[in-house]
């Protein structure tokens, strides 16, 4: 059922292709093919410890920065390998875009928490864009209205889910075409949780969305694709409704009603 | 009373004891330099060039050329330890090569500073053909508080949390601009505090510049670089074993002392503070 959804190459932004992975040599991801839609959610769940961090960060080249990785197998953005020796990975990852677990803004103010990532980028050319950019970025994470008097205060002063949408727009200032979200409400309470679920929603028109969560509610809710994981290895992918409804395996459905995890 | 309330108390006593051991000897210490230099302290002991082979006028030569060797020492050894400490802690994989250096630095903190003086001597004073002067003395001093240096900025480094890294590049940044535009920001207070505390050390030493910068005394004030320097720590030396006029030479020496403890311990002061000051406005 899937596969006749995802058939359709122009409509997938990635395609990930009998990646294994490991760190030194204890392998974490096991031959896992996928493949992520346009605009679409896309939702990673599994038990903890089941290489979920690890996979989403394979996608923008993340895990560059860990020492003694091995990867194996082929991402595709926009058909092309982003582990392709030609491959700029700076590049890749202004593309690829990524808001972390825990929330983590500069400790800098919040105008330049946004700005930062145009300014490296060289994204503007004068101030009154730049600030354009950030009023823009900041209604794109729905922060504007909360924040537009003190962009110039620090951006810890902010509650956690103010910080985790600063996070979230500062991510946006920069363009990306794919962001990842690594379970982006984990340290956050329900209010601040629901208002991000909502922001995701959103943001699907205009970017594909890859997120990781351990909230089976969050997945079901908010998410259009599911993509199980288990030990490393893909255990089910499919529409969304249909894994919750209907899994094929056995275990899925184990895992989905809570009798493990 | 019991044996364990006997014993609670006994240990108290004796931990109180040393205590004021120590507070008392610092006491005593400072009484002894405050009270045998302050009758020597003025403007004019602190502006003066000495007068009659050293028996009056003042040490303003001597204050000059520390500041003079210190500042030398920092400009050299500020970029270079950073630099180090930027590689070893943001680029260096950690391979046997890396802990080789690693050691190395931790060894050399741990060399005695004549044995800097005589590697000055050898390299900067003959070999580079520097002479006894500001530049020589600067670079053995530079060397000396090399270490430090790298210490604490690899300590300031690695207290910058991960996630700012990780942050900064999934925006899209390169390591370098990451390092430049959010890992030396949020780690210069800490790298300036061991700078300042690298340079009340360099001011205080004696030994590494013995053969490679100071003069017993001189006419003039330096003029450049390649000149001898006259300086406090050996300016005391100096009044202590050379000279025929013990009476009013051992005052002055407690004087320049004094000057000497002061500078230190200002250095160390404001260390303190511009950390304090940072822990209390860090909030991550
Ligand atoms: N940097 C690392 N080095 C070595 N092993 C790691 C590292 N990060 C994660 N792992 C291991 O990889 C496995 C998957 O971890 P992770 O991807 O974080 O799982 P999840 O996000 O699903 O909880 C775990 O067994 C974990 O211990
Ligand atoms: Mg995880």
């Amino acid at each position: 059922m899937v596969d006749e959804i995802l058939q359709s190459k122009n409509d997938l932004k990635m395609q990930i292709r009998n990646l294994n992975f490991y760190y030194g040599t204890h392998q974490v991801l096991k031959n896992i093919n996928l493949n992520i839609k346009s605009n679409a959610i896309t939702a990673i769940i599994g038990p903890s410890g089941c290489g979920k961090t690890t996979f989403i960060r394979t996608l923008n080249r993340m895990n560059d920065i860990i020492l003694g990785i091995k990867i194996e197998g082929d991402i595709l953005f926009d058909h092309k390998n982003i582990y392709d020796d030609d491959i700029d990975v700076v590049d890749i990852r202004r593309k690829i875009g990524m808001v972390f677990q825990r929330p983590n803004p500069f400790p800098k103010s919040i105008f330049e928490n946004i700005a930062y990532g145009l300014k490296i980028n060289n994204l503007t050319v004068n101030k009154g864009e730049l600030r354009e950019r950030v009023e823009i970025a900041l209604r794109g994470a729905a922060l504007w209205e909360e924040v537009k008097d003190r962009l110039n205060t620090s951006a810890l002063d902010l509650s956690g889910g103010q910080q985790q949408r600063l996070c979230i727009a500062r991510a946006l200032a920069v363009q990306p075409k794919v962001i990842l979200f690594d379970e982006p409400c984990s340290a956050l309470d329900p209010i601040a949780t629901a208002k991000i679920e909502e922001l995701i929603q959103e943001l699907k028109e205009k970017y594909t969305i890859v997120i990781v969560t351990h909230n089976m509610q969050q997945a079901a809710r908010a998410s259009d694709f599911t993509a199980f994981l288990m030990l490393g290895e893909l255990v089910e992918f499919d529409i969304t409704e249909k894994i919750f409804t209907n899994p094929s395996q056995k275990i899925t459905e184990d895992y989905i009603t809570g009798r493990f995890g | 009373m019991n044996k364990r309330r006997f014993k609670e108390k006994l240990a108290y006593s004796f931990l109180i004891t040393m205590i004021s051991i120590i507070v008392l000897s610092i006491c005593l210490m400072f009484y002894f330099i405050i009270s045998r230099g302050i009758r020597v302290i003025n403007w004019e002991f602190l502006t003066q060039m000495p007068r009659k082979a050293m028996t009056a006028g003042g040490i303003f030569p001597a204050i000059l050329g520390t500041f003079y060797l210190t500042m030398g020492a920092i400009c050299f050894a500020l970029p270079l330890g950073v630099s180090a400490a930027i590689y070893l802690n943001e680029y260096a994989v950690q391979n046997r090569l890396v802990r080789i250096i690693r050691i190395s630095i931790n060894n050399l903190a741990g060399v005695p500073s004549v044995v800097f003086g005589l590697f000055g001597l050898a390299i900067f004073v003959k070999f580079l053909n520097f002479g006894v002067s500001i530049l020589s003395g600067s670079l053995t001093l530079g060397i000396l508080i090399l270490p430090t240096i790298i210490r604490a900025s690899e300590e300031a480094l690695s207290a910058v949390p991960n996630s700012f890294r990780e942050a900064s590049l999934a925006l899209g940044a390169t390591k370098w601009q990451t390092i430049q535009k959010i890992v030396l920001p949020n780690s210069f207070s800490g790298i300036l505090t061991g700078a300042i505390l690298s340079i009340g050390r360099a001011a205080g030493e004696t030994a590494p510049i013995l053969f490679t910068a100071v003069t017993f005394y001189s006419m003039r004030l330096p003029k450049s670089i390649f000149s001898e320097v006259m300086t406090l720590p050996y300016h005391i030396y100096a009044l202590m074993t050379e000279g025929t006029h013990p009476e009013s030479q051992v005052p002055i020496a407690y004087g320049t002392a004094l000057v000497l403890v002061f500078l230190v311990l200002g250095l160390n002061l404001i260390a303190v503070i511009l950390r304090n000051q940072f822990r209390r406005s860090k909030k991550w």
